[in-house]
C-alpha cells in the first residue's frame, strides 16, 4: 500500500517535471511562443427566422470566433493532403455552392470518387452526412475525404504533424482550443465549426416572398405551383404537380427529407427510381435490402450551380434531371410518391406527364432556389 | 344469492384495499410518469415497412407499406372519479420508421390509479391554425403547404388493386366544419386500472391496427381511392373507420 502510493507520487513527481521540462523547452525557443490563454469568444450564429429554429449543436464544440476563423483556414489548407494540393475547397468551391462542377470527384492521384462531391449549405441541419447517411456528424464526417485514398489521401495524424510545423497554425490552435499542441480531435472541431455557419437563407425565391422582394416572373410562379404541387393536390382533380416537395421539402426552406420532429432531426431516405448501378446507398450502410438503391435528398438550394446532378453526376442539367422524374423513373423501385401521374395532355410523355411548358417552368422556378449572396460572402472565402 | 353475498364481501375487501392504496398515493404526491408504447399492426402482424410479401387491407386489397406516420396529441388520463389529468402541450409524431418515436413517454402525471386513457388520433383544429410548430409539429412532409394545417395520418406503400403504376398515397387531414378529421378515442382498459406513484412506471401497449383505416362505415377500395391528399369526403371517411377500434390498449406493463 505505502509502497504503491509512494510509486504514485513519483509518477506524479515524473510528469511534472516532465511537463516543467516542456514548458521550459518553449520558454527558449520564443519564435512561436506560447500566446497566454485567453478565453475564446462566443461566435453569434443566427439561425434566419424561415429555417427550422430547434437545431441541436454538440456540446462539446461550441461555436466560438476561433474555432470558425481557424476551421476556415484548415477548410482552404492543402497539407491536409498527401502531396500539398488540395484542400477541402478544391471539391467544395464556393463559387459553385460548394461542389466541383464535375460528375465525380477527383482526388490528388487522379482517381475519381464513386460519388459526386455534395454541396456544403446549411450542414447545421444535417444529423446525417454524405449521400447514404454513413457521416452520423461534421467531426467524424471530415476525417473521411481527409484520409480517403481517392480523395486528399494522407492520415491525419501526418497533417496534424504538418501544420505542428507551421508558423500559423500553433497560436490558433491555442486561441480556439487552448493549446498550441495540435489535435486531430481539434483538427475536426474546427473544420465542423466553420461547415457549421455555412448557412444560405437569402434565395431569389427566398426574397420574393418579402413583401419590398423582386417579384418572380409568371414561369417562375407557375414552376413554384408545380414545384409544391402534388397531382390532385387539395382535392382539386385538375390541379397538376411535379411532387418535389414531398422530398425536397419547400416549407422547412431547407429544400431537403430532413425533418425536425424528433430531438437533434432525422433523415428520410428515398429511391428516386434511377437505374441501378453498382453504388446501392443506403443499403451499403445498413444492409437492409429495402434501402437498396436509396440516397439522402440532397437541398435543392442553389441547385442550378451545382450541375452535374445526382449520386454519380449521371446528368449535366436540371433539364436532363427533370426529364428523369417525369419520364424514366423505374416504377418498380421508385418510392410511390414518384408514381401518381398527372392527367396527360397533348404531347406529355411518361409517368408524370408534365407537358415541355410545364418542365420549362419547373426548372424555371429551381434556378430561383439560387443564393448569389452565399457564393460570395467574404466570410466563406478562401483566407489564402 | 350466496353467490352474490360472497361477491359482496369481496368487493368491499377489494375496495377496502384499493381505499388503502389510494391512502397509500395521496401520502406520496410525487408526479410520476406513464408510458405509452404503440404497435403497429396488419390484423395479427406486427407492420413492417416493405414487407416482402403484402398485407391484406380487409376491404379485398392488397397492399406494401413503404411509410407510415401519425399525429397523436391531447393525451388525457381520467381517474374514476372523473377527475383528469390533460397532459400539457401534447403532441406526438408516431413514425413507423423511427422505433423510438413509438415509446411516448407522459411525465409529471398526478399519482394515482387512472381508468381511462383519452387521446386524439392527429391535431386539434387550434393548433393546424396557431402556435409553435416545434417538436412534433415541425414543418415538414407531415404539413400540407397550401392547405394550413397538418396531415394527421400519412399511409403510403403499394397495391396491386390501384391504377397505373400501383401507388397508393393516402395523406388524411383537415379539421374544418365539415371536412373535420380529428378524432378522439377512449380504448377500453379492460377493466385494468394504470396505477400511477413515484417509482412505478406503468406502460400501456397500445396496438393500432391499419386495417382498420380500410374497413369500417366505409370501405376503402384502391381502385377508386389510391390518391388522397385533401381534407373532404375520403379523408373523413378514412378518420371515422379508423376512430372505430384502430386503437386497442392490448395489456399494460409494470402495473
Amino acid at each position: 500500500m505505502a509502497l504503491s502510493i509512494t510509486r504514485r507520487y513519483r509518477a506524479l513527481l515524473a510528469s511534472a517535471l516532465l511537463m516543467l521540462g516542456v514548458a521550459s523547452c518553449e520558454d527558449k525557443t520564443p519564435p512561436p511562443s506560447e500566446p497566454a490563454v485567453t478565453p475564446t469568444t462566443p461566435y453569434n450564429l443566427q439561425l434566419p427566422s424561415q429555417l427550422p429554429q430547434s437545431v441541436v449543436l454538440p456540446t462539446n464544440n461550441p461555436l466560438t470566433v476561433e474555432g470558425v476563423d481557424l476551421g476556415r483556414k484548415l477548410f482552404y489548407e492543402v497539407k491536409l493532403s498527401s502531396n500539398n494540393t488540395m484542400s477541402c475547397g478544391s471539391c467544395h468551391q464556393q463559387s459553385k455552392a460548394f461542389t466541383d462542377g464535375r460528375a465525380k470527384a477527383i482526388g490528388v492521384d487522379g482517381i475519381a470518387h464513386k460519388r459526386n462531391a455534395m454541396s456544403l449549405v446549411n450542414l447545421l441541419w444535417e444529423p446525417n452526412l454524405n449521400w447514404d447517411g454513413a457521416a452520423t456528424g461534421l467531426e467524424t464526417q471530415a476525417r473521411v475525404p481527409i484520409e480517403n485514398p481517392v480523395e486528399m489521401h494522407q492520415r491525419l495524424t501526418s497533417g496534424v504533424a504538418k501544420l505542428q510545423q507551421t508558423a500559423l497554425y500553433p497560436p490558433l490552435f491555442a486561441a480556439a482550443f487552448g493549446s498550441s499542441t495540435i489535435t486531430e480531435e481539434n483538427v475536426l472541431k474546427a473544420l465542423a465549426q466553420f461547415e457549421r455557419t455555412l448557412i444560405s437563407s437569402n434565395s431569389r425565391y427566398e426574397q420574393s416572398l418579402l413583401p419590398t422582394g423582386p417579384k418572380l416572373t409568371q414561369d417562375e410562379l407557375k414552376g413554384k405551383v408545380l414545384f409544391f404541387n402534388h397531382p390532385g393536390e387539395a382535392g382539386n382533380t385538375s390541379a397538376r404537380g411535379g411532387s418535389c416537395d414531398h422530398c425536397h421539402n419547400g416549407n422547412t426552406f431547407l429544400f431537403t427529407s430532413t425533418s425536425f420532429t424528433t430531438p437533434g432531426g432525422n433523415t428520410q431516405y428515398f429511391n428516386n427510381g434511377l437505374a441501378l448501378s453498382s453504388d446501392l446507398g443506403r443499403f451499403g450502410v445498413t444492409g437492409v435490402a429495402s434501402d437498396r438503391g436509396k440516397f439522402r435528398v440532397p437541398s435543392l438550394r442553389n441547385i442550378a450551380l451545382t450541375a452535374p446532378y445526382m449520386h454519380d453526376g449521371r446528368f449535366q442539367t436540371l433539364e436532363e434531371v427533370v426529364d428523369h422524374y417525369n419520364e424514366h423513373v423505374d416504377a418498380n423501385t421508385a418510392d410511390p410518391i414518384l408514381l401518381v401521374s398527372n392527367p396527360q395532355i397533348n404531347g406529355s410523355l411518361g409517368a408524370l406527364g408534365l407537358t415541355a411548358t410545364e418542365k420549362r417552368q419547373l426548372v424555371a422556378f429551381l434556378r430561383t432556389l439560387t443564393d448569389s449572396t452565399f457564393i460570395k460572402d467574404p466570410r466563406f472565402s478562401n483566407p489564402f | 344469492m350466496k353467490f352474490l353475498k360472497y361477491t359482496a364481501l369481496f368487493l368491499a375487501l377489494f375496495s377496502l384495499s384499493a381505499t388503502v392504496t389510494s391512502c397509500d398515493d395521496d401520502d406520496n404526491t410525487n408526479p410520476a410518469a406513464v408510458n405509452i408504447e404503440f404497435e403497429n399492426v396488419v390484423g395479427s402482424n406486427t407492420l413492417e415497412l416493405n414487407s416482402a410479401t403484402p398485407y391484406a387491407t380487409g376491404a379485398g386489397d392488397q397492399i406494401t407499406v413503404t411509410a407510415f406516420r401519425y399525429f397523436i396529441s391531447n393525451v388525457k388520463l381520467k381517474k374514476a372519479d372523473g377527475t383528469e389529468w390533460a397532459q400539457p402541450e401534447s403532441y406526438y409524431l408516431i413514425d413507423q420508421a423511427l422505433p423510438a418515436s413509438k415509446k411516448i413517454s407522459l411525465t409529471d402525471v398526478p399519482p394515482g390509479d387512472y381508468t381511462s386513457l383519452t387521446f386524439t388520433i392527429g391535431v386539434d383544429s387550434a393548433r393546424n391554425v396557431a402556435g409553435a410548430q416545434t417538436g412534433a409539429l415541425s414543418k415538414g412532409n407531415m404539413f400540407w403547404d397550401w392547405n394550413t394545417g397538418y396531415v394527421f395520418m400519412k399511409l403510403e406503400g403499394r397495391s396491386p388493386q390501384a391504377p397505373g403504376a400501383g401507388a397508393v398515397i393516402l395523406h388524411v387531414g383537415g379539421f374544418r366544419k365539415g371536412e373535420n378529421a380529428v378524432r378522439t378515442v377512449t380504448p377500453t382498459l379492460n377493466n385494468s386500472v394504470i396505477r400511477v406513484h413515484e417509482g412505478h412506471t406503468p406502460e400501456i401497449h397500445v396496438k393500432a391496427d391499419i386495417q382498420k383505416m380500410f374497413v369500417g362505415s366505409t370501405p376503402i377500395r384502391f381502385s377508386s381511392v389510391n390518391n388522397l391528399m385533401a381534407a373532404g369526403t375520403n379523408a373523413v371517411n378514412i378518420s371515422k373507420n379508423y376512430e372505430n377500434g384502430m386503437f386497442v390498449v392490448d395489456r399494460i406493463q409494470g402495473n
